[in-house]
């Protein structure tokens, strides 16, 4: 049935929109029972207090970095913050050139040393290697820790793994036993002849090469202890293998570039080629002729990336003329990355802080609160003036309606900050602020639209049917240009703009899904609740606030006159006026029997008008020949099945 | 109030109150043309513009939540340590700012610790911002290729939507009218150019596009039985539609000013300048000249690019032509006839000179019969199935 249709739809609607709540709250809730989310959206540095640098890698004239060289600075920056033992910091890319390091507090002078320090690769030989027993178990426990917290390991389990790992420490610390001293190890015989002679290893190298423990993370002392022409003691964070390695044998600029690929004779294989540049090839060539003449770790050479063992392959061959194979057991995703880490190594990147705001957690929370407090006596103003324009519309609909607005946007922030590391900062909270007056502007289009339904005289019921037609039309047109605005800006933009547009794209969406799914459902059930649909006084609907001299006064009393109808069908029967007759709805019923209640209800004054007249004409027919058979005038029985629904 | 702002609202909607926006858009082009040459001038008179220290590069800081607000304290503080003269402010109750020049690391740890000491805060309490000299060029940069990308996309947008590459273009038009006013009115205020103001500059372009659309979106539904109707001329059929929306219009601009009202009055009363101060002065005064050039100057200016087409100015005559032979006296902006004392009247019918009065109403009514049948076997069916 015409009546039946609507509320069908706006219930399958609402009940949509309901779960879709319960969806979003139920995993936040979720999230938050597991102790992997929580209630209030992460903020950003600006609200909650901390340092944001804004970075741009310096290159030497003429070069440019790519996307991958950028995300290698990124890594090399994280490492460095990591170990500095900073918690949380976030380091991102921004645009083409930018890499953004989010700090909690005020780093001190070393971390922006740090941080600004270039990132260099070098080729040293080999002197001596060992296995550190710590470090891959610690690695192993890393690994635990990390199935743990994605849920693939059960808490038991778990504890039972930490308990064993206690247990393995404390044996390997029973079998290394003491820490070793200068004074256990020989003296060098003599001054070193080349870079790979053991003669470099002093006695208090030795203590500290025996003593050394690996780690993801490189020191600020140990940074500064390394010198190109001195030996330095390091590690492979993949393997625990701990280096004490030789001076430079070939610094990391002299990378001409470096590609990976298939191993020509065993396809399958992958290797990594290094070219280095004529100044490379001489010195690479020096050290290979070295390095195949000695054995064992003496015939390794290792590539240090920001002080770490990236790659320590065997000299299998005197390489004289620059170009070098590294075969070994590479997985393809393995060369791919030591190919991007030798190429990046090529280019000695430094970083100049291009902008760098410290704010303090009193101006965060000040800045918070007062985003908060201006948000709500925006919000407050912005519902006082809806009910002051629509009255009990606004209390049905506007209200509830940017309730379920504010729930949708807060927990979609939680949750992209559970997922995503979305942080709300205060050019977001402007955003979110912005975006009442646009989720208002909904209301207002769709509310003016069905009021003008109203006027041409349609019931409530029809001008919501035939306004919410029009009206999204309007509201989908016109919200895409928000979108596309949001999306333009959040590609291009730096800085802080970027989180100013997510929350307006993302309002700009909830709010097609808000009218949509809450508003036009509510509306068309609110339409055939008397109080609206008989247009009472304070509904917003009632014809002094819609300023129609005569409306709708219950019981099928209509009467309006001077409509400009933009239908010009409508236009062609006004032409034809003829005041309409105040009949109570049942004399209409007894007139046009034919028509249902509903029916009527959603014509317009021109349709109803036509049908009166069609009534007329056959009332007269018949009173003129009576003899004439009735079949003739079956098909206008239907008249107002042709009516517009 | 309210009631009477509804019964205007009705009155326009029926035509029988109009504004000419459309009729006397000579008006309002010379008016946008006055201010636009204004809005360009007031720069160079004044001397440019204020831009923040993102722009200019710098150091900036500022103590939170102290009890001396004493301005000499923090000249002082950066005097010793670099012998600057730095711009210190009180720009809200318990918040000092200072500005100065560009510093390296250490001068900035040691301005941040002198106005610890000076002003008796804890280091929680400082925040400072560096900016390095090309910071401002680099977002400015992006922000132009943002912009670009953006005006190229909803051109293309608004072309395929309205399916009419004039209203593309007489919104564009109108958007640099918006940009241009509210760069003048910068100027000529004064605020300060932050990268939060050009957040807020794009904003508008956004808010100010949506607007547009809003009113062509009507314009266009107007539009679309214009030539099925000899009552209205196209300049009428705008115009009425400008009116109709102009109670959306105020509405929805009031809706959009309160919260950025109060993140700009509050906020800005409390906390002083910040991100949200500049993101909401550049909104506040977009929004209001975003929603006025939709009324007086991209309408407008679509009805003025229009109004030439060989088939409109045809319309737009025979329809003159009609009203002289149908004796209506005088017809709204809106095109809504009015009678002597004002009301409004219907049109009377179109005049048929071959058939006179009484024929034409027995003619109506089997045009009436052939309608309904036609329409009513269309309906017989639908009901069945």
């Amino acid at each position: 049935m015409a009546q039946s249709k609507p509320v069908r739809k706006a219930r399958a609607a609402l009940i949509a929109l309901f779960v879709l709540l319960f969806a979003m709250g139920g995993t936040l809730l979720y999230g938050v029972t597991q102790d992997r989310a929580q209630w209030a959206p992460l903020l950003a540095l600006d609200l909650e207090g901390g340092t944001q640098m804004v970075l741009a890698p310096q290159v030497e004239t003429g070069e440019e970095i790519d996307d991958e060289q950028l995300e290698q600075a990124v890594e090399i920056i994280r490492q460095r913050v990591d170990g500095t033992g900073v918690a949380e910091a976030e380091i991102t890319t921004q645009g083409a050139e930018n890499i953004v390091v989010s700090l909690p507090g005020a780093p001190d002078e070393e971390t922006r040393e740090l941080i600004q320090a270039p990132a260099d690769m070098q080729f040293r030989p080999v002197i001596q290697t060992r296995q550190d027993p710590f470090y891959l178990t610690e690695l192993m426990r890393d690994g635990a820790q990390a199935d743990y917290e994605a849920g693939e390991m059960s808490e038991e389990d778990y504890q039972e793994w930490l308990e064993d790992y206690e247990e393995e420490i404390a044996q390997l610390e029973e079998e290394e036993g003491e820490e070793a001293v200068p004074e256990d190890f020989p003296e060098p015989e003599g001054e070193p002849e080349n870079h790979s002679d053991p003669n470099w290893v002093t006695p208090e190298l030795a203590a500290e090469f025996e003593n050394y423990r690996c780690s993801q993370d490189v020191s600020v002392e140990e940074r500064d202890q390394w010198d190109d022409d001195e030996p330095m003691i390091t590690c492979d964070p993949r393997s625990g293998e701990v280096f004490l390695l030789g001076p430079v044998d070939v610094p990391g600029e002299n990378i001409d570039d470096a590609t990976w690929g298939t191993h020509q004779q065993r396809p399958g294989e992958y290797v990594v080629n290094v070219r280095f540049d004529s100044e490379g090839a001489d010195l690479f060539s020096e050290s290979s002729v070295r390095l195949y003449g000695l054995s064992g770790d003496q015939n390794r050479f290792a590539a240090v990336l920001d002080g770490h063992v990236v790659t320590s392959p065997t000299m299998n061959a005197p390489i004289t003329d620059g170009r070098a194979e590294i075969s070994g057991s590479f997985t393809e995703e393995e060369a791919e990355s030591l190919a991007e880490q030798l190429r990046y190594g090529s280019l000695p990147l430094s970083f100049s802080i291009e902008s760098e705001e410290q704010i303090s957690a009193t101006l965060g929370a000040d800045q918070l609160r007062m985003g908060l407090i201006a948000g709500i006596i925006g919000l407050l103003l912005t519902a006082g003036y809806a009910i002051y324009q629509y009255r009990a519309l606004a209390l049905a609909v506007t209200i509830p309606s940017l309730v379920v607005v504010g729930l949708l946007t807060w927990w979609a922030i939680s949750l992209l900050g559970w997922s995503d590391g979305y942080r709300l900062s205060l050019a977001g909270i402007a955003g979110l602020i912005l975006s009442i007056g646009l989720t208002a502007d909904s209301f207002v289009v769709y509310f003016e639209r069905v009021k003008d339904e109203l006027r041409e005289g349609r019931s409530l019921a029809g001008a919501v049917e035939s306004g919410w037609s029009r009206a999204r039309r309007t509201i989908l047109a016109s919200k895409a240009v928000n979108i596309i605005a949001a999306v333009v800006l959040y590609l291009v933009a730096v800085g802080n703009v970027r989180g100013f547009a997510f929350t307006l794209g993302l309002t700009a969406l909830i709010d097609v899904i808000l009218v949509f799914l809450f508003t036009h459902p509510l509306m068309q059930l609110l339409a055939r609740r008397k109080f609206f649909a008989s247009g009472r006084r304070f509904s917003g609907l009632s014809e002094k606030e819609l300023g129609v001299d005569v409306l709708y006064r219950g019981a099928g009393r209509f009467a309006r006159r001077n409509v400009v109808y933009s239908d010009p069908e409508a236009v062609g029967a006004m032409a034809a006026d003829a005041p309409e007759p105040d009949s109570a709805s049942a004399d209409r019923s007894e007139e046009l029997p034919e028509i249902s209640e509903e029916e009527w209800a959603q014509m317009t004054i021109a349709e109803r008008r036509r049908a009166r007249m069609e009534r007329q004409r056959r009332h007269r027919e018949e009173t003129d020949d009576v003899g004439e058979s009735q079949s003739a005038h079956t098909p206008a029985d239907a008249t107002a099945g042709g009516g517009e629904r | 109030m309210a009631a009477g702002f509804a019964q205007a609202g009705n009155q326009l909607y029926t035509g029988e109150r109009s504004y000419p926006f459309i009729q006397r858009s000579r008006i309002w082009f010379v008016a946008a043309a006055l201010i636009i040459i204004a809005s360009v001038a007031v720069p160079f008179i004044r001397g440019g513009f204020n831009f923040g220290i993102e722009f200019t590069g710098g150091s900036e800081f500022t103590v939170s939540q102290t009890e001396t607000t004493d301005v000499s304290i923090g000249e002082e503080v950066v005097a010793e340590v670099a012998g600057q003269e730095a711009v210190v402010t009180n720009i809200a109750p318990q918040t000092v700012r200072v500005q100065t020049e560009e510093l390296d690391d250490t001068e900035t740890l040691q301005v941040a610790e002198g106005l610890q000491e000076g002003y008796g805060v804890g280091s929680d309490q400082i925040s400072s911002t560096y900016i390095g000299p090309v910071w401002g060029e680099h977002i400015s940069q992006q922000m132009i290729v943002g912009l670009v990308i953006f005006l190229a996309l909803v051109a293309l947008y608004m072309t395929a939507y309205f399916r009419t590459w004039t209203m593309s273009v007489a919104a564009l038009a109108g958007l640099g009218f918006v940009v241009i006013t509210t760069v003048g009115i910068y100027a000529a205020t004064d605020f300060e150019v932050t990268p939060s103001a050009i957040i807020g500059f794009l904003t508008i372009l956004s808010y100010a596009l949506y607007d547009t659309m809003v009113v062509f979106d009507k314009i266009r539904e107007n539009l679309e039985p214009l030539h099925d109707q000899k009552d209205q001329t196209f300049a009428e059929r705008v115009n009425l539609a400008v009116n109709q929306t102009l109670v959306r219009s105020v509405n929805t601009s009031v809706v959009g000013i309160l919260p950025v009202g109060s993140i700009l009055f509050i906020g800005a009363g409390l906390l002083g300048a910040g991100t949200l101060r500049d993101i909401a002065l550049a909104l506040f005064t977009g929004i209001i000249v975003g929603t006025i050039a939709t009324i007086f100057v991209q309408a407008p200016l679509y009805a003025f690019m229009r109004r030439r087409d060989p088939a409109i100015r045809e319309h737009t005559e025979e329809v003159l032509r009609l009203r002289q032979e149908r004796g209506i006296g005088t017809v709204t902006h809106s095109g809504t006839p009015l009678d002597e004392n004002g009301k409004p009247i219907p049109f009377p019918p179109l005049p048929e000179p071959e058939i006179d009065e009484d024929e034409a109403e027995d003619e109506g009514i089997p045009d009436w019969d052939a309608l309904i049948v036609a329409e009513s076997v269309g309906g017989d069916d639908e009901r069945r199935s």
